[in-house]
C-alpha cells in the first residue's frame, strides 16, 4: 500500500495546489469586479471551487477508509443524484412502491453486489431485473395514465444515478497484474481528469468561445471551448499516466474518450433540463446546482472507462 | 436533564431523517430567519408538514417555536407524547368539540404569551383532495385579532404530499422546499372574511408555479 499511499498523496498535494490557487483567483475576481456577489460567473466559478473542495475531501477520506469508504461514498452520491432526478420526473401516487423499491432495494442491492465482486449480477441488476420489476409492481396499482411514460423515466433515472455511477467504485475490483492494490487511482484519474475537463472547457469557452455547439441546448457550450477544454485535458490525463496502468499513449486516449464521454454527458443532462423546465437538478449548496449538475460527465464516461480497462487490462 | 437530553437527540435525529429524505432547503421570500415572535401559518398534506418548517428553522428559532398540534393523536401512546411534548413542544389542542375541557385559542394564546413562535395549519385538517388550498378556519384571524402586535408568516411546504401521501408507511425521497412569504397582520377593522381570503392568497401565491409533480405533462 506504500506506494499507493505515496502517489496518492503526490496527487492529492497536486490538486491541493490547484484548489488553493483556483481559490485565490475566484477570490480576487470577486474583491476586484463585484465584491458584492453580482457577477454570475464569478459567482459560478467559485461555487464550483467549493464543490471541487468538498469533492476532493470526500475522496481523500473514502480513500483511507478503503473499499467501504468508497463504495458509502458512491452509493450516497446515486441516492443523492436519484432523489434530484426522481423529483423531475413525471409520476403519480400509483408509482409510490416502485420508486421506494428503486431507492430502498434496488440501490442498495447494486452497490452490495459490487462489493461482492458479482459481476454478472451487478451489470444486470438494473438494465434487466429493475427493468422488468419495476413495471410490474407499478401496473399492480392498476393506473394506467401515462404509464409508458413513467416507467421509462424511472428506468432512465436508476440508469444514470445508480447503475452508471456504480461503475466508478467497481474500478476498485478490476484485477490488473502489476497494479495490485493501486485500482483507487484508476477512480481517482477519472474523476480528476474528467472534471478538469469540465472546468478547463468551461474556461477556454469563457476566453475565447463563439461558435456554440448547440445553441438549443447549451448557449454556453462552444467549439473553441471544447476543443480547447478536451485538448488540455487530455495533455493533463496524458502526463498523469504515472498513476495509472496505461502507457502515456494509452493514457492519451483514455483521456479522450472519457472527456468527449463526458461532454456529450452534459449536453444529455442540459437537454433533460431545458425539457422539465429547470435550470439547475437540485440545491446541494443552496442555489449552485445539484448532485446530478456536478456529476454528469463523470457518470457519462464512468462505464466506459471501465470496460475499456476491464476488456484491455483486467484479468476479471 | 436526561429527560432533555434524550428529547434533543431524538430532534436531532428527525432532523437528520428529514433531511435525508427531503434535502429540504428554505427560501426566505420576503422574511428574514430573525428572533422575533411569529405565527407561522402554513399549507397542510402530510403529518410530517411542521417537521420540515421546524428543520430548516435556524436552531436558536428552532427552539422558540412550537407547533399547534391534534392532542388526540399526540398523546395516544408514550412515544408520541414524549415526542409531542418534550422534542416539539407542541401546543396541543383538543379537537373534539364536544367534550373538550380546555378552549383551543385560550391554548394557542397562552403559548404566545410565554413569548414562544408557533406553527399553525389553518386549513384546520390534512389536505387530501387535490386542490391547493382550502378554506382557512378562523383560528389565524382570532389569534391576530386577540393579540395585534404579532406577525403572521405565511409558509408554503412544496412536495411533501409525493413523499408521505396518506396512507403510505414508506417515504419517497424527493427534493422539497419550504417558502417563507412577507408577515401580515389583521388591519384595524378589517373583517374576518376579508382577513382570511387576504391570508389565503398570501400563502397560494408563494407556492411555485408549474411544478413537475403528479400531473406534469408528459
Amino acid at each position: 500500500m506504500t506506494e499507493t499511499h505515496a502517489d496518492f498523496l503526490t496527487l492529492l498535494a497536486g490538486i491541493l495546489c490547484v484548489l488553493i490557487v483556483a481559490s485565490g483567483i475566484g477570490y480576487v475576481l470577486k474583491q476586484r469586479v463585484a465584491p458584492d456577489g453580482t457577477n454570475a460567473t464569478i459567482e459560478n466559478l467559485n461555487a464550483r471551487i467549493l464543490a471541487w473542495w468538498g469533492m476532493t475531501a470526500f475522496l481523500a477520506v473514502a480513500f483511507l477508509a478503503g473499499r467501504g469508504g468508497v463504495i458509502a461514498l458512491f452509493a450516497f452520491t446515486s441516492f443523492a443524484a436519484l432523489r434530484e432526478f426522481v423529483t423531475l420526473t413525471t409520476r403519480r401516487a400509483s408509482d409510490h412502491w416502485a420508486i421506494a423499491t428503486a431507492f430502498f432495494v434496488i440501490l442498495p442491492a447494486q452497490y452490495l453486489l459490487i462489493w461482492y465482486e458479482w459481476y454478472g449480477m451487478w451489470s444486470l441488476l438494473i438494465p434487466v431485473y429493475a427493468f422488468l420489476i419495476l413495471p410490474i409492481i407499478a401496473v399492480l396499482q392498476g393506473d394506467s395514465r401515462n404509464f409508458l411514460v413513467r416507467i421509462s423515466q424511472m428506468q432512465w433515472a436508476l440508469m444514470i444515478c445508480v447503475f452508471c455511477a456504480s461503475h466508478v467504485p467497481a474500478l476498485l475490483f478490476l484485477d490488473i497484474p502489476g497494479f495490485e492494490a493501486r485500482n483507487v487511482l484508476l477512480i481517482a484519474f477519472l474523476i480528476v481528469v474528467v472534471q478538469l475537463s469540465d472546468v478547463l472547457q468551461y474556461t477556454w469557452g469563457k476566453l475565447f468561445g463563439r461558435h456554440p455547439v448547440a445553441p438549443s441546448l447549451s448557449p454556453s457550450k462552444t467549439w473553441e471551448g471544447l476543443v480547447g477544454g478536451v485538448a488540455s485535458a487530455t495533455l493533463i490525463g496524458t502526463a498523469l499516466f504515472w498513476i495509472t496502468p496505461f502507457t502515456p499513449l494509452q493514457a492519451a486516449g483514455m483521456s479522450l474518450v472519457i472527456t468527449l464521454a463526458g461532454f456529450f454527458g452534459g449536453l444529455v443532462m442540459s437537454a433533460i433540463k431545458r425539457d422539465r423546465g429547470v435550470k439547475d437538478w437540485g440545491h446541494m449548496i443552496a442555489g449552485h446546482g445539484g448532485f446530478i449538475d456536478r456529476l454528469d460527465s463523470v457518470v457519462f464516461s464512468a462505464p466506459l472507462f471501465f470496460h475499456l480497462t476491464r476488456y484491455y487490462w483486467s484479468l476479471t | 436533564m436526561t429527560r432533555s437530553f434524550l428529547a434533543w437527540i431524538t430532534g436531532s435525529a428527525i432532523t437528520t431523517f428529514a433531511r435525508l429524505i427531503t434535502a429540504v432547503r428554505a427560501i426566505w421570500d420576503g422574511s428574514e430567519p430573525v428572533p422575533m415572535q411569529r405565527v407561522y401559518f402554513a399549507n397542510h398534506t402530510s403529518n410530517g408538514d411542521f417537521i420540515l418548517i421546524w428543520t430548516v428553522l435556524p436552531p436558536t428559532l428552532r427552539a422558540q417555536t412550537r407547533p399547534v398540534a391534534g392532542a388526540d393523536y399526540w398523546l395516544t401512546s408514550p412515544l408520541r407524547s414524549f415526542i409531542g411534548r418534550d422534542v416539539f413542544k407542541a401546543v396541543l389542542i383538543d379537537r373534539n368539540a364536544q367534550d373538550r375541557t380546555q378552549d383551543p385559542m385560550n391554548l394557542i394564546l397562552e403559548g404566545l404569551d410565554t413569548g414562544a413562535s408557533l406553527i399553525i395549519f389553518p386549513e384546520g385538517t390534512r389536505n387530501t383532495t387535490g386542490k391547493p388550498l382550502l378554506p382557512f378556519k378562523s383560528g389565524l384571524y382570532n389569534i391576530s385579532d386577540a393579540r395585534p402586535e404579532v406577525d403572521l408568516v405565511p409558509v408554503w411546504i412544496d412536495n411533501l404530499n409525493d413523499v408521505m401521501p396518506k396512507g403510505k408507511l414508506v417515504p419517497i425521497p424527493l427534493l422539497c422546499t419550504v417558502t417563507f412569504g412577507a408577515p401580515m397582520r389583521a388591519e384595524p377593522g378589517e373583517a374576518r372574511k376579508d382577513f382570511l381570503k387576504r391570508a389565503e392568497a398570501a400563502l397560494l401565491a408563494l407556492a411555485p408555479a408549474g411544478d413537475a409533480t403528479e400531473e406534469a405533462p408528459a
